[in-house]
């Protein structure tokens, strides 16, 4: 039987506030357990929220980003449920209304464009985080740790339609709604610390049945990869279940990385009721047209737009505007660089940044802010490539000089210093062409005889002869001149 | 006697503060000597004598500066759910034994601000659940009037301190009328005012909703003397109000108030509740009433009228319904809010269990009392996932239906409502312990106000002919932010009436 995969994403984004979503303590990571946490998020007796504005602020941006319906007015709501690291054995979130509804998210798998819809995005505090290994208790004896730091940490709550359709469209979806927080700068995007994590629903039907399989929830996927693995491992698992005649239980379940399989947490008989009702300490999130329309003042150009404009403006393929705005660092280094060059050189400036400085990103482990060629000199670069100062595949060991700081990491000092400047001059080209014609017969005569190997071959002998510098315009031009034409060409 | 036992009022202590007839140690020292000697009563749980001597000894150089707040020097006290960083804060519970707050609540430190001296913590219903005082984990606290009878509840310990004299005044909280009711009980005046006017920041929750703070204290003249500077906005409580009516909520509003109305209560002379329209609302005199409040009431609407006040007839025909809706809205409230004592951070924990879930379970069983636990229960069963829309959803559109009724009256009938507090006077300690339900059901005068969150006051407007007599209180109703309103009708009924300076025999 052919199966059809479906996967909804449901992501947690911790938003990028200085303080707490119902306090004023800090949200940094990696402070000592416990000192980030107040009367609130320890829930002592008598302890209120109060709504930080700038986790509203955060999820309108994402709402205006996705094209979603802003709510006037929202509610928080109270899931109840106890567990020690959530200190009011509460977590107040948003349940019937939500602040973000609807809206879409398009990116690129291989070649194909997709677009998913979003079902809402809604406000809610992080928990604690209990320390269950390696933690004694003052005499000595094993116990749980309860660190409260996290405790009340914003989190936007981003839940997708299930509409991937393969573990490779999971991770472009997660990958772009990935880039387009962090382009927004309303989540660090930092997964190894948790701010942005997901549990991915997965169910399986005969590829053609309308309705869906029973789900499976994984929770807590901090990486792309595992997020992949998991999904792939999901699938295989209750493909191989229902073919072998059993049934797939609605569960929850974790993934082991280690093991790279997904194991079962609870069903959804022993599940809480988490008795949701409305907080009687906050009252309902009004949002007025004015504050939507000031937070879209602040908000930096959007990918969507931004990628438009690198196609419409820029000439940009749409495949090349889409990789140049999965990230806005990127995007505004590429802006940077394609601006200081001629116009309609802004495809080979896309080329440099999506091919050799990526490239060198990912094998140094650097952020393209980190960069050591800032997009000046990588524009300068290019500019010597365009008028033929350089040939292109020089210009790749200039672009390596300059990653590795040689000459200031200036292209002309390198190109002076190494002697890399390209040979124009038509008299020392042809004395070279003159030079190789006479030394290699056989190969003129392979030419003659029709062979455009042999054409080649001339080509790099003549490279070769000016150490790589001669202008592979001028070098072809004069070969063929000297040579003739082919006689059966 | 203790020495603010002399002064019928806040201001006449005050008088004798500032001219230094007397020193805010010594109202102190020997309001801490009433204490103790009517330790009997057990109204306060916590005495720190040490604190409370060092808040008089500011007090005192405040006055001798010349620049003394309103209140330097006044003795008070405060009900044991609000949270002080001095003294602990147990809300009567086994659960929060020995627990001591890292900051005080809003209530408090207003107080403190405005130059008032804590005498300490005063008994209650154990997180303010109760009618009677009697779910106090520290045993029951005993009205004054007649010690086997209760002082009412939950603020019983504030009701009793006031009423035997041992403080000047006391903060209480209302959730169903927690301030009326003992204030009603122990012959004593308390207002609970308009939701949102006095933060809820540091108050141990009971029903978000619905809980508000409020003082008793011995007249209307001093309840204004505490709920101006209690009252304003917080912005550590997202419920509280900023503006009310057009005012702004903070300190003076309610003064002002009050002043422009007592102004014209003056100036109308013998008659100065002339024009005043009072709704009587039938369903207030119903078949539970006791003859004895009924006619105590009577007497004081007739006494309203002979001050020119007009009697009007009302209806607020679902007063019924706002004891089951208050019985799910307020457990509903109450068993999330409780759900934080579990024994992890901080309060009672088992000495024994097996894991943290077992942990947490016999933590809140041996630290919960039974009426905490029933409301847990009740709370729990009304927002499980297929009773929700019948309990909880169904008692919210009964509370909006309640609040318009009052809105309705208030529209076009009348200016206040007056009636009951209670169906009958104090009750004998363990008198409904069979029952515990019973008394749910006496809360029916005082619930609707709380569901609408309307201000309103208890005054005492008579006795039980009993030979020990007993208090009854005459409830005085208004719309929202007409505390001042309220609070001049209950001084210009007070200024024709005694009632309020009667006292119990003192110790």
């Amino acid at each position: 039987m052919e199966w059809e995969i479906v996967i909804g994403l449901e992501t947690h984004t911790q938003l990028s506030t200085e303080s707490k979503i119902f306090s004023d303590s800090s949200t940094r990571f990696g402070a000592q357990p416990n000192t980030q946490a107040n009367e609130v998020d320890m829930a002592l007796p008598g302890s209120l929220p109060v709504l930080n504005r700038g986790a509203v602020e955060r999820a309108i941006q994402l709402g205006l980003a996705v094209g979603a319906h802003i709510a006037p007015r929202s509610i928080f709501a109270r899931k109840n449920y106890f567990y020690p690291d959530l200190p009011k054995n509460y977590q107040i979130s948003q349940f019937e209304i939500p602040v973000v509804q609807g809206g879409t998210i398009s990116f690129f798998v291989g070649d194909e464009e997709k677009t998913v819809n979003l079902t809402r995005a809604h406000l809610e505090e992080d928990a604690g985080k209990s320390l269950h290994e390696n933690f004694t208790g003052p005499h000595g004896e094993s116990s749980t740790g309860i660190d409260l730091n996290r405790a009340g940490t914003p989190l936007l709550e981003i839940v997708s339609e299930p509409e991937m359709r393969s573990a490779a469209e999971a991770v472009a979806y997660a990958r772009a709604l990935h880039g387009l927080v962090v382009w927004l700068g309303i989540c660090d995007g930092n997964m190894q610390e948790g701010s942005f994590r997901c549990d991915a629903n997965v169910s399986v039907r005969p590829k053609g049945q309308a309705e869906f399989g029973t789900r499976c929830e994984i929770k807590n996927l901090n990486s792309f990869r595992f997020l992949e693995r998991a999904i792939q491992y999901e699938v295989r698992r209750q493909i191989e279940l229902i073919e072998d005649g059993g049934k797939v239980v609605q569960e929850t379940r974790l993934y082991d990385a280690d093991r790279d399989e997904t194991r079962s947490m609870r069903t959804k008989e022993d599940a809480d009721d988490y008795r949701y009702f409305p907080d009687p300490d906050l009252p309902p999130l009004v949002i007025a047209p004015e504050w939507i329309e000031q937070v879209r003042a602040g908000m930096p150009e959007l990918p969507a737009a931004k990628r438009a404009r690198f196609e419409s403006e820029l000439g940009l393929t749409g495949y090349d505007a889409a990789q140049l705005t999965m990230d806005r660092s990127y995007a505004a280094y590429f802006e940077e660089a394609a601006l200081a060059l001629p116009q309609g050189q802004a495809k080979l400036a896309a080329n440099w940044v999506l091919g050799e400085l990526s490239a060198a990103l990912n094998r140094d482990e650097k952020t393209i802010d980190e960069s050591p060629v800032k997009p000046a000199a990588l524009a300068a670069l290019i500019g010597r490539i365009i008028d033929g100062t350089i040939s292109n595949k020089i210009a790749r060991d200039v672009f390596a000089a300059m990653w590795a700081g040689e000459n200031g990491g200036a292209p002309d000092a390198i190109i002076e210093a190494r002697g890399l400047k390209q040979i124009s001059d038509t008299g020392a080209i042809a004395a070279m062409v003159d030079e190789v014609l006479a030394a290699n017969p056989a190969i003129v005569a392979e030419y003659h005889a029709g062979k455009q190997k042999a054409f080649n071959s001339l080509v790099g002998q003549v490279m070769k002869a000016a150490k790589g510098k001669a202008n592979p315009q001028q070098v072809n031009d004069l070969l063929k001149e000297k040579l003739g034409t082919p006689e059966n060409g | 006697m203790p020495i603010h036992s002399e002064f019928d009022t806040i201001a006449a202590l005050r008088g004798a503060l500032r001219d230094h007839k007397v020193s805010a140690l010594e109202v102190a020292e020997s309001a801490l000597q009433a204490i103790e000697a009517n330790a009997s009563l057990n109204a306060f749980l916590q005495v720190d004598p040490q604190l409370t001597l060092d808040q008089a000894r500011a007090a005192d150089a405040l006055l001798s500066s010349g620049q003394a707040p309103a209140l330097a020097g006044i003795p008070i006290a405060h009900k044991d759910v609000f949270v002080t960083r001095g003294w602990r804060t147990t809300a009567a519970s086994k659960m929060l034994d020995g627990y001591v707050s890292p900051f005080d609540a809003t209530v408090v430190a207003r107080l403190q601000q405005a130059g008032a001296v804590s005498l300490g913590k005063l008994n209650c219903d154990e997180f303010a659940m109760g009618s009677g005082n009697e779910n106090s984990a520290f045993g029951p606290a005993r009205n004054p009037w007649n010690p086997d009878t209760v002082p009412g509840g939950s603020s019983g310990g504030s009701a009793a301190a006031v009423a035997a004299g041992l403080v000047q005044a006391a903060t209480g909280t209302d959730t169903g009328g927690s301030v009326r009711q003992p204030a009603a009980l122990c012959g004593v005046s308390g207002i609970k005012p308009t939701y949102g006017t006095v933060s809820r920041f540091g108050m141990v929750a009971f029903g978000s909703s619905l809980d508000q703070a409020g003082p008793i204290a011995r007249n209307a003249l001093d309840l204004v003397e505490l709920l101006d500077p209690m009252s304003g906005f917080d912005e550590r409580d997202s419920t509280s109000l900023q503006s009310c009516d057009g005012a702004a909520n903070q300190a003076g509003r309610i003064r002002n108030e009050f002043d422009a109305a007592a102004a014209q209560h003056k100036a109308a002379g013998a008659r100065p509740l002339e024009g005043l329209r009072i709704g009587v609302p039938e369903e207030f005199f119903n078949e539970g009433l006791a003859d004895n409040v009924a006619q105590a009431v009577e007497n004081a609407l007739k006494t309203c009228e002979s001050l020119g006040a007009r009697r009007v007839g009302i209806s607020l025909p679902r007063t019924r319904l706002s004891i089951p809706a208050y019985y799910v809205i307020a457990p509903a409230e109450a068993s999330s809010n409780l759900s934080r004592y579990d024994g992890v951070r901080y309060g009672h924990r088992a000495q024994t269990y097996t894991d943290l879930a077992d942990m947490t379970s016999r933590s809140r069983a041996e630290g919960f009392g039974p009426e905490v636990r029933r409301r847990i229960l009740v709370g729990t069963y009304v927002l499980c996932h297929g009773y929700y829309d019948a309990y909880y959803l169904q008692a919210q559109r009964v509370r909006r239906m309640i609040a318009n009724d009052f809105q309705q009256a208030f529209a076009g009938q009348c200016d206040v409502i007056m009636g009951p507090v209670t169906p009958t006077v104090a009750k004998r300690i363990g008198d409904n312990r069979e029952d515990p339900t019973a008394d749910w059901l006496a809360d029916i005068y005082t619930l609707g106000v709380s569901l609408a969150g309307l201000p309103a006051m208890s005054i005492p407007c008579g006795f039980s002919a009993d030979a020990s007599p007993l208090p009854i209180g005459l409830q005085i109703i208004g719309n929202y932010f007409r505390e001042g309103q309220l609070l001049a009708i209950a001084d210009s009924f007070q200024q024709a009436t005694d009632w309020h300076q009667r006292k119990p025999e003192q110790k």
